[in-house]
């Protein structure tokens, strides 16, 4: 199969194939070892605090046959393809949008940027603080539509979830798009207009299939970001409720450090692994064929 | 060729898959203050004022008497601390002074040879045991030997209820668990959400059915569960797990509850600012209504009383719940020099008369000492501070919250399945057999 030929591997067969060693020690430290640790873990029964016996394939039967595993892996295919639906079409308009030159999109960027640079973390204790049913935004303003039992009822609560990966990534999406954008030669569109096609014409038949590689890069981030979503969801919701939010990375931290199964978690981040490998490859065929430039066909 | 860069390539998607793998295991390695680095012992306790003061109060005047006995402390937040405490531990990097709540916990370090036993060192040392609470030492005490020293105040669970909206409504606190039932009528008449309760932290909810099942099927009935018969399907057991789906099936609890959080002490704010009738909590958190609650503690408007009976059940309604006291035990992994301080910080440092007397008078507490309720004369909580001491001392049984009391494993399954009989999910009969399944894990 053709595979691109990356610039890491264009130097490591170079002369300056020695510059990738400190990467590379970085990664098998950080990456390699740890999954190899994981890995053997998953074999083991062990409360994270006495000795740890090889327990064989205990834990993996254990995991495969919880009900919670389908569960799990359910819940954060949802959040993946609902957080994908509710950012892409909304990235690349703002991309559109913020490409332009006037000065006023200029400052309209700042503001959208804002919610990058907030953690997780914070932006989910502010989120649950303006969403309580008592105390919150809703009954403050008194407005009966958001005084609603945002994070208690399993439908809303990922509606929430979504909403607010959305509200704090489509700044970043939009700026990769915004990028792309600015990329397309203008000639295309003054050709565009000389054969008459109006803006939204010229949007669907030149700025979106000149984004494609984008929307590739764009998705591939933002679907191995959401099989990852951990923070934001522990701090709003705890997986709950009635584990209506519980994700598979979710499910691996309260498994390993609350509930004490080291071995149970492990194997779930085996598996997680393993989704996120899945996945990754598939973009990558997605993307990786008709590598020749966008510009002329398309 | 094709083969190599392939793999080559699924290398780099690996990578790019694998950080929270790394974050798991790379936080097994955190830097706690290690063990064999430093003379001074450690000590990590939690934050939030007053106590957070008294704490370090305690270390700091033990450190300005013993110049060669230094205790260094780091200080966390309550749910960080039981992350990271056992991380630490399982890692051996786990500070001198292990703060704990004694039970399930405290026995899985037992177990895995993480902490000392204590039992000859209070033999020798009888004074240091006789001054404190006989209850306390239960929940310290693993396979007959002391593990956890008991320290710090003793925290049962208490009805409070806002005597203003009782007034309001004309109501009288309940005396049986009918008559709570009556008053849940009567609130949601009246408008207001009869019972707060933070949900979302699942174990304010576990409150509820420990005295439920102590009520119904008196305190043998967990006692049997713990020693581990799978009697969470037994008659008593399915009438307590059915009376709170009722309770909750009337709208007895607040709207919204399964989002509510006690960390952000939101449930306590519904009961001061008149929005809920009652709560049932520990009594940390009278403190906390004291300081936040504007005037509604100093008015007299807080209103307090052990759980209602149930009528016909076995247990006796002065039976209570909570915790007996905090721990502290000797990580087995810290140096002898380090041991050494630490024991006899414990001995001579802590919980002294002043740590005791600020307990008292700035948190509200009932510190685990005997005869301290000499002290509460003529200060402002002493109504208060007199009904702790009472219920705690004259309770024929004070059993331990359930999650501590379990091991970690098993009190996450539980916790879960509280969450969902909670939320109507799952029937008692189901929640029982769910339990049954995992008592021993």
């Amino acid at each position: 199969m053709p595979v691109k030929a990356t610039p890491a591997a264009h130097t490591s067969t170079g002369r300056l194939g020695w510059l990738v060693l400190p990467a590379l020690l970085i990664f098998v430290a950080f990456a390699v070892i740890p999954l190899i640790g994981v890995f053997v873990l998953s074999f083991t029964s062990w409360d994270g605090i006495g000795a740890i016996s090889f327990t064989g394939l205990t834990s993996w039967k254990a995991v495969l046959t919880d009900p919670g595993l389908p569960h799990a892996l359910w819940v954060t295919f949802l959040v993946i393809v609902l957080s994908w639906i509710a950012q892409t079409p909304l990235s690349i308009l703002l991309g559109v949008f913020i490409s332009g030159s006037q000065r006023y999109r200029a400052v309209l960027a700042v503001l959208f940027f804002l919610p990058l640079l907030l953690s997780a973390a914070a932006v989910s204790i502010a989120y649950k603080a303006l969403l309580d049913p008592n105390f919150g935004l809703g009954p403050g303003l008194n407005l009966g539509f958001l005084t609603q039992d945002w994070l208690g009822r399993g439908t809303l609560a990922m509606g929430v979830v979504i909403f607010i990966i959305a509200w704090q990534w489509i700044p970043f999406h939009s700026l990769i798009y915004q990028g792309a954008i600015r990329q397309i030669p203008v000639s295309m569109y003054e050709a565009a207009q000389i054969d008459g096609a109006g803006r939204v014409r010229q949007f669907f038949s030149i700025t979106l299939p000149q984004l494609k590689n984008t929307m590739i890069t764009s998705s591939t981030l933002m679907i191995v970001g959401s099989l990852t979503t951990f923070d934001l969801i522990f701090v709003l919701t705890q997986g709950g409720p009635n584990d209506a939010t519980r994700v598979l990375a979710l499910d691996m931290y309260l498994t390993g450090f609350r509930a004490n199964q080291m071995g149970l978690a492990s194997a779930i981040a085996v598996i997680l692994v393993v989704v996120g490998l899945v996945l990754a490859q598939l973009l990558q065929r997605l993307g990786g064929k008709e590598r020749n430039s966008q510009l002329e066909g398309a | 060729m094709d083969h190599n860069r392939a793999s080559r390539r699924s290398f780099l998607a690996l990578a790019g898959a694998t950080p929270l793998v790394a974050t798991v295991l790379a936080s097994c390695g955190d830097s706690g203050p290690a063990g064999a680095s430093s003379d001074a012992a450690t000590d990590w306790i939690l934050t939030g004022q007053p106590k957070e003061g008294i704490r370090q109060g305690a270390v700091d005047d033990w450190n300005k008497a013993h110049e060669d006995q230094q205790i260094k402390t780091s200080s966390f937040q309550n749910d960080a601390y039981k992350a990271k405490i056992k991380t630490a531990i399982g890692a051996g990097q786990a500070p001198t002074i292990i703060f704990g709540w004694g039970g399930g916990t405290l026995r899985s370090y037992a177990q895995g040879g993480q902490v000392d036993d204590l039992t000859s060192w209070l033999q020798t040392n009888s004074g240091v045991k006789d001054r404190l609470f006989d209850a306390a030492f239960a929940a310290g005490t693993v396979d007959g030997k002391i593990y956890g020293l008991p320290t710090e105040t003793v925290q049962p669970l208490v009805l409070f209820y806002n005597k203003k909206l009782f007034k309001q409504v004309g109501a009288e606190p309940p005396k049986t668990w009918d008559d709570l039932m009556g008053l849940v009528t009567t609130f949601n008449a009246a408008g207001i959400a009869p019972i707060s309760l933070g949900g979302q932290s699942r174990w304010t909810n576990m409150m509820w059915l420990e005295l439920l099942f102590d009520r119904i099927g008196g305190p043998e009935l967990f006692e049997s569960i713990y020693n581990g018969q799978p009697n969470w399907t037994d008659p008593s057991a399915i009438d307590a797990l059915t009376k709170v789906q009722d309770l909750v099936k009337a709208d007895g609890f607040i709207k919204g509850f399964a989002s509510i959080t006690a960390d952000s002490n939101a449930d306590q704010a519904l009961l001061y600012t008149d929005k809920a009738a009652m709560m049932l909590h520990g009594t940390w958190t009278y403190g906390g209504m004291k300081t936040d609650g504007g005037d509604f503690v100093s008015s007299g408007n807080l209103g307090y009383m052990n759980f209602p009976e149930v009528t016909g059940g076995k247990g006796d309604p002065m039976n209570t719940f909570g915790n007996p006291a905090q721990y502290v035990s000797i990580s087995s992994k810290a140096t002898q020099k380090q041991k050494d301080i630490a024991l006899a910080y414990f001995k001579d440092g802590l919980l002294q008369d002043k740590e005791a007397e600020a307990y008292i008078n700035e948190a509200g507490e009932v510190p685990i000492v005997k005869g301290i309720d000499s002290k509460f004369t003529g200060l402002e909580d002493e109504e208060w501070l007199k009904f702790t001491y009472d219920l705690a001392t004259n309770a024929p049984s004070f059993a331990q919250s359930w999650d501590q009391a379990l091991s970690p494993t098993e009190a996450e399954t539980l916790l879960d399945n509280i969450e969902k009989l909670f939320g109507l999910a799952i029937t008692p009969q189901e929640f029982a057999s769910n339990m049954n399944a995992a008592i021993g894990k």
